[in-house]
């Protein structure tokens, strides 16, 4: 490979250009139009999303939703990922396996395992109803609780494999010299294994964060149809409305947020590694 | 492991408790499905109160599962394109980019990573709305365009991996013994790579075997595709041969899996 390798680059350069930019860039045109030609334009459906309580209550919900997600997948990931670095081989491989295989079956067989998890006649409420801490089954299907509980299975290999990758180029010593100078467990982990972890958890942020907001098959058959969520009114718009337009506008309004959010944890994990 | 001091052990009791409930909610669903798939029940009730297999005799029955096997055969024949597709364009430009501190190429891979990050309801949309405009019909060809846009990205990471771990001496020596650079790709690069490009073909076929948001703007009656058609089968009325069909998904999964972590491990490349 000598000075022509850039050449290689160039046929997913040409595949994204025309597949990628240009698609992205007509989403964003259609956003403007008033007519199918692009004769003319207009920012009515701007004003209606981001002017309407109600469509700028979904934007929140989203949001909140992704960001619920990620402290639940952190809650349960950084423990396991903790394990899996002081583990031996067999329970480190059975972690790993763990982690891989649900990313390897369909989200749509995720959603269904939740359904069944979380239905009157799931595996929580009979667990609730034989044990007598309720008498009549609680409703968790189409409730953001219940939502949360399926996305923190759903998205935590997302976060549970770049924490294990940040956590195993930690060197085992340095948390046995830190024990063997008297700090404690706690401050050990503040202070040693936290600051070599945060690129990890940020990465793992950022991909919980972009695939929660974003989930539209778990937020649609667990969250239901009462919990507006972007993605669903997107896809309401586009297909069912045909009003392609506000489609357009609250597509870019969740990839704008999603962005935003990436970028501020990326300039975070910058500014944790300076 | 660390010695611990009596002091530390409440948190590494706490953090134990934690890892254990992690595994727990990890593992427990794909397991519960598994077993809910041979329930007697017509209900999702768990635990199964008897069992049997009559979901995936009916699942399997030509005629009464006859859209649910064209919807997994577009399916899988769509991920085969695109894995081949997807992994060949990662190839090329991991070779282009992995190896290169030049700006451009740093520039060039952020470019290529950016579908991971972008919601890919967005990009679903975009795709129906580019193609409309262009005047294009729904067909086998354009999901197969919009999955490897989403898939490249996964194969990317895996032979950029490997092909930076290629010692430029190497084919530096094989140029100067006068091979042709195809000839050095053949016979020096890609054995040297190819683990890295099966897991990366691997990733790219599981990624498009599970697209939904391309899918669900992209595929039409004659390319109905399985995530779509599963997703109405739970929508609508509730039907437990969506059960079995998973029960058939986590058990190919966890096969592939198995048999990719022999031959390349799989497991390695994805946990970074």
């Amino acid at each position: 490979m000598g000075e022509g390798a850039w050449k290689l680059a160039v046929p997913l350069g040409l595949a994204q250009f025309s597949f990628f930019l240009a698609p992205l860039l007509l989403l964003a045109a259609t956003s403007f139009a008033t007519d199918e030609n692009f004769s003319q334009f207009s920012v009515q459906a701007w004003l209606d999303v981001l002017g309407d309580s109600f469509h700028l209550g979904a934007v929140l919900n989203t949001l909140r939703l992704g960001a619920l997600a990620v402290l639940a997948t952190m809650l349960l990931a950084v423990p396991l990922a903790l394990l899996h670095m002081v583990a031996g081989p067999g329970l480190k491989k059975i972690i790993l396996l763990a982690a891989v295989l649900p990313l390897l079956t369909s989200v749509v067989v995720r959603t269904f395992a939740w359904i069944v998890i979380l239905g009157r006649e799931g595996v929580i409420n009979t667990a609730l109803l034989s044990t007598g801490i309720v008498s009549s089954p609680v409703a968790l299907l189409q409730t953001e609780p219940g939502l949360i509980l399926a996305l923190t299975q759903i998205e935590m290999p997302l976060m549970l494999l770049p924490l294990i990758a940040a956590l195993a180029r930690i060197d085992p010593s340095l948390l046995d010299a830190s024990s063997a100078l008297g700090a404690s467990l706690f401050r050990t982990l503040r202070k040693v294994v936290l600051p070599l972890a945060l690129p990890g958890l940020l990465a793992g942020a950022t991909l919980v964060f972009a695939s929660a907001a974003t989930a539209f098959i778990s937020q649609s058959v667990i969250g239901g149809g009462r919990l507006a969520y972007l993605p669903a009114l997107v896809w309401q718009q586009a297909m069912v409305v045909f009003n392609w337009p506000l489609a357009a506008a609250m597509a870019l309004t969740l990839m704008g947020s999603v962005l935003a959010v990436a970028a501020a944890l990326s300039a975070l994990a910058r500014g944790a590694q300076a | 492991m660390m010695r611990l001091a009596a002091r530390d052990r409440p948190l590494a009791l706490l953090i134990l408790a934690l890892a254990a409930i992690g595994l727990l909610v990890l593992a427990g669903p794909v397991l519960i499905v598994l077993l809910t798939s041979f329930t007697t029940s017509q209900a999702l009730r768990f635990p199964p109160p008897g069992l049997t297999l009559r979901w995936y005799a009916e699942l399997f029955d030509a005629t009464r599962s006859a859209q649910i096997h064209r919807a997994a055969l577009n399916s899988l024949a769509v991920a085969a394109c695109t894995a081949a597709i997807a992994t060949a364009l990662a190839t090329a430009a991991a070779l282009a980019i992995s190896r290169s501190r030049a700006t451009w190429a740093r520039f060039a891979e952020g470019a290529f990573l950016a579908p991971l990050v972008l919601p890919g309801i967005a990009y679903g949309l975009a795709t129906l709305m580019f193609f409309s405009w262009l005047r294009l019909p729904p067909s086998f060809l354009l999901l197969v365009a919009g999955h490897a846009i989403i898939a490249t990205p996964f194969a990317l990471r895996t032979v950029g991996a490997s092909a930076a771990g290629l010692d430029p001496a190497l084919l530096e020596s094989s140029a100067s013994l006068g091979a042709s650079p195809w000839r050095t790709f053949r016979r020096v690069i890609l054995p040297l790579i190819l683990p890295g490009v099966a897991a990366g073909g691997f990733l790219s076929f599981v990624s498009s075997l599970d697209n939904v948001p391309v899918s669900l703007f992209l595929s039409s009656a004659g390319t109905d595709m399985l995530p779509i058609r599963l997703w109405g089968m739970m929508e609508s009325a509730l039907d437990v041969r969506v059960a079995a069909a998973s029960g058939v998904l986590v058990a190919v999964a966890f096969l592939l899996l198995v048999v990719m972590d022999r031959a390349v491990g799989l497991v390695r490349r994805m946990a970074g």
